[in-house]
């Protein structure tokens, strides 16, 4: 289930995208996104621009494009409540074609970056551009952890899946939260291990 | 409830991410001055904790499921301020790392989830705790602030989404709020238990910085609260004022009053709000209100269920 989400295994491969500086990519991205979201719905031009580009980086980058329409497809959904909602009322026909477009461009244009740079470099660009300390610590030790907690997470549940047999409703829910209470000591418990950790290796 | 980017405009994205910046700057300045230093990495493997248990699915009528947001969860345990850093770390790092939830739009969801659902619900939290004291009290507070939040959540994104021009709002907030009511029964029921296994496991960990007789966090609440209140001001009451002229002159204003020439609704909801704008907004809040109240009382039913005795006797906190 976690290899479901983690899209950054990818981030290993070689290519000329991946060698590109962090911070050039992520102030592009940005430009891309910035671009996409104020563009009225007539600019054809900007779209159909970021579009190539996007098309292009993507080949560069060396994605599988299987990956990238699995990422697509979660999209999906929301896409389509808007065009439902906007088929009954007949001053909004098709915006949700513009709607699908624009989310569709900005999705890409995250995912081709984040599967082309290593999250390190990203949070140096983050703290070069003067994000407070103490989120990026926090983001840091979150990505650190992220894999740990929830394959822990993967491992309870197994657990109790093989372990308890009972269909009964109220089971269900006492055991989800048990596996989320128990989830969360573990984690706490890991973070004071890991203060000792940091103050022995001379933290602040 | 993560909004893509896409679905919100410039200017709403612009207003979200000024409002949400101003919560986080205060709530890292807040954490900075009161959180003791061994607590510090706590916060990044709380934010690893919520994202290993939003990957836990519980199911909601109609074969389909939702997930455990926390914000609630991890205000409690933690506290307001704290609570903002975590969910805002956790929907930065699903934005960036799995494209989960927009860039431009991180103001809105940081907006939606940390500060209204975090921090409001936890002064809602906070002020049934007042009411209702003792282990039973936090217990029905942590569940019914919980559906609280999920539900202010959803309707505050309802409102973004129809101030942006995606989604009208009657159809947004019908189809945001129906849908939340029911997810929010399950946040409030998976927050309350999940409390209840950390209080009989590890009940230092609940009763450390979050128990009700903690200074000074209704000062750093009520700031939250303005944030919030602002947020909701602009998001919602535009849409949700039962006056018309209200709603037509923030429309022409807002430069859309094209759209609002032509009927805003076709027939299937058209019962909603046509004959008696008056009267059809007086009965949505009534309905709400009565939902509210509801809620409540199943709150305080689930927490009697699940809290033996009232700790007069001592028993709740033996391990």
């Amino acid at each position: 289930m976690i290899d479901h989400w983690v899209g950054h295994h990818h981030s290993r491969l070689e290519s000329p995208m991946f060698r590109l500086p962090a911070a050039l990519k992520l102030g592009a991205a940005l430009v891309i996104i910035v671009g996409t979201v104020v563009a009225r719905p007539w600019w054809v031009g900007w779209f159909v621009g970021a579009a190539l580009l996007l098309a292009v980086t993507v080949v560069l980058s060396r994605i599988p494009p299987l990956f990238l329409l699995k990422r697509l497809a979660w999209l999906s959904p929301l896409v389509l409540s808007v065009a439902l909602v906007n088929a009954v009322q007949p001053a909004a026909r098709g915006s949700w074609v513009v709607v699908a477009v624009k989310s569709t461009i900005c999705l890409l244009t995250v995912t081709v970056v984040a599967n082309t740079t290593p999250f390190s470099k990203i949070l140096r660009v983050l703290r070069r551009i003067r994000v407070p300390d103490l989120l990026i610590t926090t983001i840091a030790l979150m990505h650190r952890y992220l894999f740990v907690l929830a394959e822990e997470a993967e491992r309870m549940r197994r657990a109790r899946a093989s372990r308890t047999f009972t269909r009964r409703r109220r089971a269900r829910w006492q055991t989800l939260s048990t596996v989320v209470g128990q989830l969360f000591v573990r984690a706490s418990e890991r973070a004071e291990r890991i203060y000792d950790a940091m103050c022995a290796r001379g933290w602040k | 409830m993560h909004i893509p980017d896409g679905f919100i405009d410039g200017k709403t994205a612009a207003t979200t991410v000024v409002l949400s910046a101003l919560g986080v700057g205060l709530a890292l300045r807040q954490v900075r001055r009161r959180l003791p230093p061994r607590r510090v990495p706590l916060l990044g493997l709380a934010a690893a904790f919520l994202f290993a248990a939003q990957m836990v699915n519980f199911p909601v009528a109609g074969g389909t499921s939702g997930h455990l947001v926390g914000g609630v969860l991890v205000a409690a345990l933690l506290g307001p301020s704290a609570a903002i850093v975590v969910l805002t770390t956790v929907l930065i790092v699903q934005c960036f790392l799995f494209a989960d939830g927009g860039v431009l739009a991180l103001g809105a969801n940081i907006f939606n989830m940390a500060i209204l659902g975090a921090a409001g619900g936890y002064g809602i939290y906070r002020l049934v705790c007042a009411g209702l004291p003792g282990m039973r009290g936090r217990v029905a507070a942590i569940a019914f602030s919980a559906w609280c939040s999920t539900v202010l959540g959803s309707i505050s994104c309802a409102g973004q989404l129809a101030w942006s021009g995606t989604v009208a709002w009657p159809a947004g907030f019908t189809a945001m709020a129906t849908v939340h009511i029911l997810i929010g029964i399950g946040e409030g029921l998976i927050s309350a238990l999940a409390f209840l296994a950390i209080q009989r496991m590890r009940p230092d960990l609940v009763n450390e910085s979050s128990g009700p007789g903690q200074p000074g966090v209704w000062g750093e609440f009520a700031r939250y609260g303005l944030l919030a209140a602002l947020g909701v001001a602009v998001f919602v009451v535009p849409f949700a004022c039962p006056w018309p002229d209200g709603l037509e002159s923030v429309a022409a204003k807002l430069g859309f009053e094209h759209k609002a020439t032509e009927p805003v609704l076709a027939a299937p909801a058209s019962g909603y709000r046509v004959p008696g704008v008056h009267w059809a907004a007086g009965a949505t809040a009534m309905a709400g209100a009565a939902g509210v109240v509801v809620v409540f009382v199943l709150a305080l039913v689930l927490a009697r269920s699940l809290v033996p005795e009232p700790e007069a006797h001592g028993r709740s906190n033996k391990p």
